[in-house]
C-alpha cells in the first residue's frame, strides 16, 4: 500500500510546493506578460530571510512563524525593486523581460554568495513540525503537510484578493483590457506594482517552505525556477485554476516516477512530458479569452 | 529557389573561405606527441606553484576550505625557506566547478605561467578533465580528495583516500558491528556509483545483504521519497554517499520520518567536520569514514590546527581533503628536496617512498601508482559536531586503486 | 553615388566576414601561442553557435533558450567518436571505451557502435540535430506556439537533456562527461600541429556558417522569415506558411550549433553537461545578445567577446566574472536591445528621444507579442 501513499503524499506536498512558486509567477507572468528568471532567487531570498530569523528570534519554535511574514515582505521588496528599476522600461516585451532577469538571478545568485558564503546555512525546523504520522506505512512529514497549508492558505488569499477586493478588480481589469482600464481611471502603474510585489512575496513564502527542506544555498533558486515556469505555462495563462491542476499534477506524477525509476529519470520524464502535452495543446489546460492577452 | 540571386556572390566567398583553409591545414599524421619541453624558470629565487579551485560555481563551497589550506601551507613552508631554497609564488586560478575550465586553466598554468606543479581540483569530472592535459604537457598535478580509485597517472599525486582506504575499511567496521543488511544512498554520478558497485560486491562476500540503493542528482535536495524507502526497508544501517548540499536534505528527512542512529545509524563518506553543523539537524551518533579528523591526537595536528585557527578564526574546522590538500604541498616540498630538481621526471624517480608526517599520521607514497599510504579511520558524531574515532586501521593501508589485491572484485561485473 | 551604396549592401558584410577570416585564419596562428589559439578554437566553436542562435532569434524570432541540447547533440555525437577512436588505438577494433570498463560492465551500448565510422558521425552530427530540429518544430510552430513560450518550452528541454546525460553513467560517462580524447579522424591530437588543424577546422567552419547566412538573409527567404518576426499574420495571409519559414531557420540554427559543439569536443578535449545544460545555453545567448542578435556579424563577434572575457575576466576576477555576467545582460537589453553592434545607428536614434521611453516602446529587432493562437 505504501508504493502508492508514499508517490501520492510526497508528490502533493511537491506540488504545494511548485504552486507556491507558480502562483506568484501566475501572475507576473500570467497577468502582467512579464517573465521573471529571478522569481527563483526571490525563492532563495524567502529562504536566507528564514536563516535570518533565526539568528534573531532564537525560539525556533516561534521563528518560523515570524519569518513567513518576513519572507513575503523581503521577496516582495526585491519583486517592487525589480520592476521600478527594470521591469517598468520592457511591458510587452515579454523575451526582454526573460532576458534581463536571467542576469539580474545571475547578480543575485553570486551576491547571496558573496554575502552569506558559498556554503549553505542551515535552518532548524521547529518542534512541531518535526515529526511525522503514519499514513499507510508512509511516515508523512508534518513539513509536507505544513506545505500543502501554506499552498492552500496563499492559494485561498489570493483567490479571494483577486475577487472581493477593489484592487482584485482592478487586477482583473488591467489583464482582460489594458487601455480600457486606464481610460476607465485605474491607474495600471500601481496596479502593476501591486501585482509583482505580491506575486514575488509569494515566492518569498515559497523560499520558507524551501529552507525547510534543505536549508539555504545559493543556487537553490535554479532548481526550482524552471518547473514553475512550466507549470504557469501547462496551467494556461490567466487562470489560477489551471496553475493549481497542474502544480499537483506535476508534483504527484514526478513523486511516482521517482518511485518506479530514480529522481533523474523522473525529471527527465516530466519535463518531456509536460513538452509533448504543450505540443498537443499549446494553451495550456485552461485559456482566458480575451483582447487583452489575444 | 531560396538560394537564386546571386549565385556568383556567395561562390566568391566560399571560395575564399576555403582557400584560406586549406593553406592554414597542414596536420601532421605521424610520430608520437613531442612533450614541449617544459618552461618552468628555475633560476630565480621563487618557484611558480599554481593552486586550482572552485571560488566560483556550486563546488566553490568545498574548495575554497583547499584553497585556504594551501594558502596555509604556503606561508608555513615559505616562512621557513621555501623549498630548495626558493619561495613558493602562488598563481591562483578559478575552475568555475566547470570541467572544461579546469582543463583551459591548467593548460594556462602549465605552458602559459609556467609553474612548476598544480594544487587542485575536487570533482571526478575535473580531475578527469585535467589528467589529458597535465599528461601531454608532462605536468603534475596533485589531486587532495578521496575518490572512487580504478586510475594512476604518472603526472597525478592523489593524496586523498583510494576506495581501499576508505570504502573498504568502512565495510570492515560495518561487518565488525554485525550489520546484516545494508541501504545505500548516493547522489547520481561517478563516484556514489563507482564506491557502490564496491560495495555491494565486497558485501557479497562478506554476507551482508543490500536491501535498497538510491540516487538524486547533485543539485536536487528533495530526498522524501528516497528515505520512505529506507523507513520501509528497515535496514541496519545506511551507506552514504551523497555529495555537498543534498545531504541537507537527505538528513532532513531522514529525521522528519522518524529514523535516527539508534535505530538506523548513517555511515557517511562526505560528511565531515565542516557539514556536520550545516545540516540544521543534530546529527550526532552518526558515523563517518576518513583518513583525517580535527579530533585526531598528534603534536602534528595540534599545531595544523593552531596554525589554521589562527590564520582564519577560531571557529573553522579543519576536515580531510582541507588535510590532504595541507599534505600535498608538504609532500611535494619533500619530493623536490629528494629529487634535488623540479624537473618532473626526476621527481617521480624518486618518489617511492617519500614521507611527510602529516596532521593525520605519517604517510608514504607508493611510486608506482602515485597514491599514499593512509590509515582509515571510523568517527562518530558527537554533541559538539566533532568525531570520536571508533574504529581504526590500526596502520597506514598501502593504496591500492585498481583493487588488485581483493580477489572478489570483477571490474566487469553487472 | 546610389550604384556605390548598392555596392557596399552587396559586398560590404563579405568584406567584414573576409576581415574575420583574416583574422582569425591568418593572423591568430601567427601571432597566439599554441595555448590561447586553443581558447580562441573554443570561442569559435560559441561563434558558430551564435550565428545559428541568430539566425533563428535574431531573424527569425525563435529565443532558444535550450540551444544547449543541440550543441550537446553535435558534441557527444563527435565525442564518441572521439572516444573510439582513442580505444580503438589502443585496443584494437573492438576495444569499448575506458569509462564502460570503469563504471559499467565493460559492455557497449548498440547505439554506440555505428560511432565508429568517421563518416556516420560527420552524418550524425548534422541529421541529428536536423530531425531533432525538424519534429520538435513542426509541432510547435504549426501550432503557432510563439516567442515566451517556446523559450520556456525549450529551457526545459535543455534541463532535462543535461540531467538525462548526469543519470546515464554506464552510457555517456555522467557527470564527468566525455574526456581524454587522444585520436581525431587518425591524427594524434596531443601533436601541437594537429590541434592547430583542428583551430583551422573550426575557424573555416565559422566563416562558411557567415557565408551561408549571409546569403540566406539576401535571399527571398530571409525577407520572408523578418516579415514572419514582425507580422506573423501578415505573412499568413499572403498566403505563406509562417511555420515552413520557421521551421527551415530552425533547423538550420540547429545544424550549426551542433556543428559547434561538435568541434569544441576536440578542441577542449572534453564534452560533459555542464556544456550543454541551462547555464551553458544561457552563456551561448549571451553572446550573441551582446554582439546584436539581428546582425550578419554580430552573434559571432558577440560569441568570441564573450568567451574572450570569460577567460580575461575569470583569470583576474577569479570572483566577480558572474556579476559581469549578470550585468552585461541587464545592460544590454536595457540600453541597447539590438546589440553593441548597432549602437551607431542606435545613438543618432535616441538622441532624439534623450531617454528611454517607459513602456511601448517597439525595439528594432525581435518584438515578441506573447501570442498563443487559440
Amino acid at each position: 500500500m505504501d508504493a502508492f501513499t508514499t508517490p501520492l503524499l510526497a508528490g502533493t506536498a511537491t506540488g504545494a510546493l511548485l504552486l507556491i512558486a507558480a502562483l506568484g509567477l501566475a501572475l507576473t507572468f500570467g497577468q502582467m506578460g512579464v517573465i521573471n528568471m529571478a522569481h527563483g532567487e526571490f525563492l532563495m531570498a524567502g529562504a536566507y530571510t528564514t536563516y535570518l530569523t533565526q539568528q534573531v528570534v532564537t525560539d525556533t519554535d516561534l521563528s518560523i512563524l515570524v519569518a513567513l511574514p518576513a519572507a513575503f515582505l523581503v521577496a516582495g521588496a526585491l519583486g517592487l525593486v525589480l520592476e521600478v528599476a527594470i521591469i517598468q522600461w520592457m511591458y510587452r516585451r515579454p523575451l526582454d523581460t526573460l532576458l534581463v532577469t536571467v542576469g539580474v538571478s545571475l547578480l543575485l545568485q553570486q551576491l547571496a554568495k558573496d554575502v552569506f558564503g558559498p556554503q549553505g546555512d542551515p535552518v532548524h525546523t521547529p518542534g512541531w513540525l518535526d515529526g511525522h504520522v503514519d499514513v499507510l506505512g508512509y511516515h508523512w512529514p508534518y513539513r509536507q503537510m505544513f506545505t500543502i497549508l501554506l499552498a492552500v492558505a496563499a492559494l485561498a488569499t489570493l483567490g479571494a484578493l483577486l475577487k472581493y477586493t477593489s484592487y482584485g478588480r482592478r487586477i482583473r481589469a488591467t489583464v482582460q483590457n489594458r487601455d480600457l482600464a486606464e481610460t476607465m481611471g485605474v491607474s495600471t502603474r500601481t496596479v502593476d506594482r501591486v501585482t509583482f510585489f505580491v506575486g514575488s512575496g509569494l515566492a518569498g513564502i515559497g523560499g520558507v517552505a524551501v529552507s525547510l527542506i534543505s536549508g539555504t544555498n545559493p543556487n537553490r533558486g535554479t532548481t526550482y525556477i524552471i518547473s514553475a515556469f512550466l507549470v504557469v505555462v501547462a496551467g494556461g495563462l490567466g487562470q489560477l485554476k489551471g496553475t493549481v491542476i497542474a502544480a499537483f499534477t506535476v508534483g504527484v506524477v514526478t513523486a511516482f516516477f521517482t518511485d518506479w525509476f530514480s529522481s533523474s529519470m523522473a525529471q527527465v520524464l516530466t519535463f518531456a512530458l509536460v513538452v509533448v502535452f504543450l505540443q498537443l495543446r499549446p494553451q495550456g489546460l485552461f485559456t482566458l479569452r480575451t483582447r487583452g492577452l489575444a | 529557389m531560396f538560394l537564386s540571386r546571386s549565385r556568383l556572390a556567395s561562390g566568391t566567398a566560399l571560395a575564399l573561405a576555403a582557400a584560406l583553409s586549406l593553406s592554414a591545414c597542414g596536420g601532421s599524421k605521424s610520430g608520437e606527441a613531442s612533450a614541449s619541453a617544459s618552461c618552468v624558470d628555475t633560476s630565480g629565487d621563487t618557484i611558480k606553484l599554481g593552486f586550482l579551485n572552485s571560488t566560483s560555481g556550486a563546488m566553490a563551497i568545498s574548495e575554497q576550505t583547499v584553497r585556504d589550506s594551501l594558502s596555509l601551507a604556503t606561508e608555513q613552508i615559505n616562512a621557513a625557506g621555501g623549498i630548495l631554497g626558493k619561495k613558493i609564488e602562488p598563481v591562483v586560478e578559478d575552475g568555475a566547478s566547470d570541467p572544461a575550465v579546469f582543463a583551459e586553466k591548467i593548460q594556462k598554468l602549465l605552458t602559459g605561467d609556467c609553474v612548476a606543479a598544480v594544487f587542485g581540483g575536487w570533482t571526478s569530472a575535473s580531475r578527469k578533465a585535467m589528467l589529458p592535459v597535465v599528461e601531454s604537457d608532462n605536468g603534475l598535478l596533485f589531486y587532495p580528495v578521496q575518490y572512487e580509485g580504478l586510475e594512476a597517472s604518472k603526472n597525478i599525486y592523489y593524496t586523498g583516500a583510494t576506495t581501499n582506504q576508505q570504502i573498504i575499511p568502512a565495510m570492515d567496521f560495518l561487518k565488525s558491528k554485525g550489520v546484516k543488511t545494508l541501504f545505500l544512498a548516493g547522489s547520481d554520478y561517478v563516484f556514489p556509483r563507482t564506491a557502490n558497485k564496491i560495495i555491494k560486491q565486497y558485501a557479497a562476500k562478506l554476507g551482508i545483504k543490500i536491501v535498497g540503493e538510491e540516487y538524486v542528482p547533485l543539485d536536487d535536495d528533495d530526498w522524501t521519497t528516497q528515505v520512505a524507502k529506507i523507513v520501509a526497508a528497515k535496514p541496519d544501517f545506511v551507506f552514504n554517499t551523497i555529495n555537498g548540499s543534498s545531504n541537507v536534505g537527505f538528513i532532513k528527512a531522514y529525521y522528519e520520518q522518524g529514523l535516527s542512529p539508534k535505530t538506523t545509524p548513517i555511515i557517511s563518506v562526505s560528511i565531515a567536520e565542516e557539514e556536520a553543523p550545516a545540516m540544521g539537524k543534530d546529527v550526532t551518533g552518526q558515523f563517518a569514514a576518513w583518513n583525517y579528523f580535527e579530533s585526531v591526537k598528534s603534536p602534528a595536528n595540534a599545531a595544523f590546527i593552531k596554525a589554521f585557527q589562527d590564520k582564519y578564526g577560531a571557529d573553522r574546522p579543519t576536515s580531510d581533503p582541507m588535510e590532504a590538500a595541507y599534505t600535498s604541498l608538504y609532500l611535494y616540498k619533500n619530493l623536490v628536496e629528494k629529487a634535488d630538481s623540479f624537473d618532473v621526471d626526476k621527481i617521480n624517480g624518486v618518489a617511492d617512498g617519500v614521507a611527510f608526517d602529516a596532521p593525520e599520521g605519517k604517510v608514504t607514497i607508493d611510486g608506482e601508482n602515485h597514491h599514499i599510504a593512509k590509515t582509515a579511520l571510523i568517527g562518530r558524531i558527537n554533541s559538539d559536531n566533532q568525531f570520536d574515532v571508533v574504529w581504526s586501521s590500526g596502520k597506514p593501508i598501502e593504496p591500492d586503486p585498481f583493487l588488485k589485491g581483493y580477489a572478489w572484485w570483477d571490474p566487469s561485473a553487472k | 553615388m546610389k550604384q556605390l551604396q548598392n555596392w557596399g549592401r552587396t559586398w560590404g558584410p563579405l568584406l567584414g566576414i573576409a576581415v574575420i577570416a583574416i583574422a582569425l585564419l591568418v593572423v591568430a596562428p601567427a601571432v597566439l601561442s599554441p595555448f590561447r589559439l586553443n581558447n580562441l578554437g573554443k570561442y569559435v566553436c560559441w561563434a558558430i553557435a551564435g550565428v545559428g542562435i541568430g539566425l533563428a532569434w535574431g531573424r527569425g524570432g525563435m529565443l532558444v533558450m535550450g540551444q544547449g541540447v543541440f550543441f550537446g547533440l553535435g558534441g557527444y555525437a563527435m565525442a564518441m567518436h572521439l572516444k573510439l577512436e582513442a580505444a580503438m588505438a589502443t585496443g584494437g577494433p573492438d576495444a569499448v571505451p575506458d569509462f564502460m570498463v570503469l563504471y559499467g560492465d565493460g559492455t557497449m551500448p548498440g547505439w554506440w557502435a555505428p560511432f565508429r565510422s568517421g563518416a556516420f558521425t560527420l552524418a550524425a552530427i548534422v541529421m541529428v540535430p536536423a530531425v531533432v530540429a525538424a519534429v520538435l518544430g513542426w509541432a510547435i510552430f504549426k501550432r503557432r506556439v510563439k516567442g515566451a513560450y517556446f523559450a520556456i518550452l525549450t529551457q526545459a528541454l535543455a534541463v532535462a537533456f543535461a540531467t538525462l546525460l548526469v543519470a546515464t553513467i554506464k552510457q555517456t560517462g555522467g557527470f564527468n562527461g566525455l574526456n581524454q580524447f587522444t585520436v581525431f579522424f587518425g591524427y594524434n591530437l596531443y601533436d601541437p600541429t594537429n590541434k592547430r588543424m583542428v583551430y583551422t577546422i573550426a575557424a573555416t567552419a565559422l566563416v562558411v556558417c557567415l557565408v551561408v547566412v549571409w546569403q540566406l538573409y539576401r535571399s527571398r527567404f530571409g525577407e520572408l522569415l523578418v516579415a514572419t518576426r514582425d507580422a506573423e499574420e501578415r505573412v499568413r495571409f499572403l498566403g505563406h506558411d509562417p511555420a515552413n519559414v520557421k521551421l527551415v531557420a530552425f533547423v538550420l540554427a540547429a545544424v550549426m550549433v551542433s556543428v559547434g559543439g561538435a568541434l569544441f569536443a576536440p578542441i577542449t578535449g572534453i564534452i560533459s553537461p555542464s556544456d550543454v545544460d541551462a547555464t551553458a545555453s544561457i552563456l551561448l545567448i549571451a553572446g550573441v545578445a551582446l554582439g546584436g542578435r539581428a546582425l550578419l556579424l554580430g552573434p559571432a563577434v558577440g560569441a568570441l567577446a564573450v568567451g574572450f572575457g570569460r577567460t580575461t575576466l575569470s583569470e583576474t576576477f577569479p570572483d566577480q566574472w558572474t556579476y559581469f555576467l549578470g550585468l552585461l545582460f541587464i545592460v544590454v537589453v536595457l540600453f541597447f536591445p539590438a546589440g553593441l553592434g548597432s549602437v551607431s545607428s542606435q545613438v543618432v536614434g535616441r538622441l532624439r528621444t534623450l531617454l528611454p521611453t517607459p513602456r511601448r516602446t517597439p525595439i528594432a529587432a525581435g518584438t515578441d507579442a506573447l501570442e498563443v493562437a487559440p
